[in-house]
């Protein structure tokens, strides 16, 4: 494998090796793969692996401390009535809100379930590095175990890979033994695909534990073929390096069938093996109620509607 | 020589026509046995979709002005008389009638709007009230939409019963998912499409076409539907639809009146609201 010493010409050589997307062919091996149905007890175990996957979002400029309180009870018992639903993966705040997360969710029996705090200047990522640092630093020592960290993606398009390349290792440099960093790759704004393949390597070279797609702010976010394509950097990552990268969608997984189409693609791309929160992560609010609601129609036998889940 | 271009007759789900996502289809003959056409055979799946699509009509429709609401009813006559020569070339397939007994239908179904129309802003001054209570407040009792109600046509209407069954009932804000008729399916999706140019949102009227008996049960035990007309159901599956509904106290109604006021009152609940009087 190529080395990066973190010079551009390093790194631009180091991207040069990867072989390009094939922008149809991707499209349509995502096509192909959204029409497997799951049904019966494979269904109601994807259920209950993409409940345990979700990063539990609000995002929201509206949020309160009751707010993030709520989400905290639900992701603890996302069914109040049915103590066999899973917990939730983790929960995704703003920095503010990351102690108040975390001193209830140990407050309501969620110990073991992660805060993650989206960090440097989300979602623009345009502030200095200096203010990049505090973000970070300031959700780690209130109890972050996960930094959600965006790409800047003006150097990228611009083509200014260094930048990109060493911020993510000095974000990285700070969160080395703390916690976890995703690297937010923001796909709705790299225009092709290519340059998703690219950055995905990009943000592994400098030490991402994880890359997500999107922010949740810009459409389009967690399309299937993006997420094919990043999968497939995963899975090359693992054969090139042995170490195991994570992915996490998000942004525009709102139904129970969106989850389960992209727990296939985990399955068919980069291999059963990732189909573990530890590996694969979904970015979403929404998406939990109807998660519960197919949930409900699996157990009861009729179809059940949105009073019967939390209002957030 | 020219080849005629038929018609798919597909659903009506959420403002656009899909075709069930089950792919199947089912024959529709005319009273002499003779092939007419394929209308979609919905499943329980194209169920769930409609009462999705209808649920989030809700909110907009029944918060529009009852104004507003009776002029779309009435747009809804304005479209159908110009295309009722469609109709009632439709019906006379279909039944078998005379075309001029499926010029009377047509005529009564585009009445039917007209008269719903007019009852969309009376009904809270003609069936609320101003209660008289022992203390210094208003009182007042306001009749209210229910949700998503789900209704059976008639069975033995194309047109006529269809219309009298979903006007009262979107009338006061209410949004349904109907059943169209088993047998005479043709004209309730002609009809979707006179809705679908009405100014009507999207999702507040959804119309299936499909087996009565296999998606009754399904209506029945539906967490989300908070009432049923169940007119064009035979006893024996209102009754079963009744038993499912009790789940979640679904109002179940029949009726024997074709044009009645106590069709809208059907899918309304009845709300008190005290009012201090001097603040």
């Amino acid at each position: 494998m190529q080395v990066i010493d973190g010079s551009a010409s390093s790194i631009k050589s180091f991207l040069k090796t990867l072989s390009p997307v094939d922008q149809v062919g991707a499209e349509s091996r995502a096509a192909m793969l959204a029409t497997r149905s799951i049904k019966t007890s494979s269904k109601s175990w994807a259920i209950d692996m993409a409940i345990s996957m979700i990063d539990l979002t609000t995002l929201e400029g509206a949020d309160t401390a009751g707010k993030v309180k709520a989400i905290c009870n639900k992701a603890v018992r996302p069914d109040p009535s049915d103590p066999t639903v899973p917990h939730v993966g983790a929960i995704c705040v703003y920095n503010d809100m990351v102690k108040i997360a975390r001193t209830h969710l140990d407050a309501a029996g969620g110990k073991d379930i992660p805060v993650a705090a989206v960090s440097t200047a989300f979602p623009s990522g345009r502030a200095s590095l200096e203010v990049k640092r505090v973000d970070t630093e300031d959700a780690i020592a209130n109890g972050a175990a996960e930094i959600d960290m965006v790409i800047d993606r003006g150097a990228f398009l611009s083509g200014d890979l260094e930048k990109v390349y060493s911020e993510i290792k000095y974000i990285k440099s700070l969160c080395e033994g703390r916690a976890h960093l995703k690297v937010i790759l923001e796909t709705g704004e790299l225009v092709t695909l290519d340059n998703v393949r690219k950055a995905s390597f990009l943000a592994m070279a400098a030490g991402a534990d994880f890359i997500k797609t999107s922010t949740g702010k810009v459409t389009p976010a967690a399309t299937a073929p993006v997420v094919l394509v990043m999968l497939e950097a995963v899975r090359d990552w693992y054969a090139m390096t042995g170490v195991k990268i994570g992915v996490k969608p998000a942004g525009g997984i709102r139904t129970t069938k969106d989850a389960i189409k992209q727990l296939v693609l985990v399955n068919e791309t980069a291999g059963p093996e990732w189909l573990t929160p530890e590996l694969f992560r979904i970015g979403a609010s929404a998406l939990l109620n109807d998660l519960l609601m197919q949930r409900m129609k699996l157990r009861d036998g009729h179809y059940a509607g949105p009073n019967y889940v939390t209002l957030d | 020589m020219r080849i005629d271009v038929k018609k798919t007759y597909k659903l009506f789900i959420g403002g656009s026509f899909p075709r069930s996502e089950s792919g199947r289809c089912y024959e529709i003959s005319n009273a002499k046995g003779v092939f007419i056409a394929n209308p979609a055979q919905a499943s329980r799946k194209d169920l769930r979709d409609a009462v999705v699509a209808a649920r989030s009509a809700f909110g907009g429709w029944s918060g529009a002005t009852a104004f507003n609401r009776g002029q779309i009813l009435y747009r809804a006559a304005e479209i159908m008389e110009g295309r009722a020569a469609q109709f009632v070339d439709e019906i006379v397939a279909v039944e078998g009638v005379t075309s001029s007994a499926a010029k009377k239908q047509v005529q009564e179904a585009i009445d039917t709007w007209v008269w719903y129309s007019g009852w969309c802003d009376k009904i809270g001054s003609i069936f609320g009230s101003t209660n008289q209570v022992s203390g210094a407040f208003y009182n007042f009792t306001i009749p209210e939409p229910m949700g998503v109600v789900a209704a059976f046509a008639p069975q033995k209407s194309s047109l006529l019963g269809l219309v009298q069954t979903i006007a009262p009932i979107i009338a006061t804000g209410n949004t349904v998912v109907a059943v169209a008729s088993q047998k005479l399916p043709l004209s309730a999706i002609t009809l979707a499409e006179v809705l679908a140019t009405s100014d009507l949102p999207g999702g507040v009227v959804n119309i299936l076409t499909g087996m009565t008996a296999e998606l009754a049960p399904w209506i029945g035990s539906h967490m989300d539907i908070d009432a049923v007309d169940a007119t064009g159901l035979t006893s024996a599956q209102d009754k079963e639809l009744r038993v499912a509904g009790s789940e979640n106290l679904k109002r179940v109604s029949t009726f024997k009146a074709e044009q009645s006021p106590q069709r809208i009152l059907a899918f309304m609940e009845h709300k008190t609201v005290w009012h201090p009087i001097g603040i």
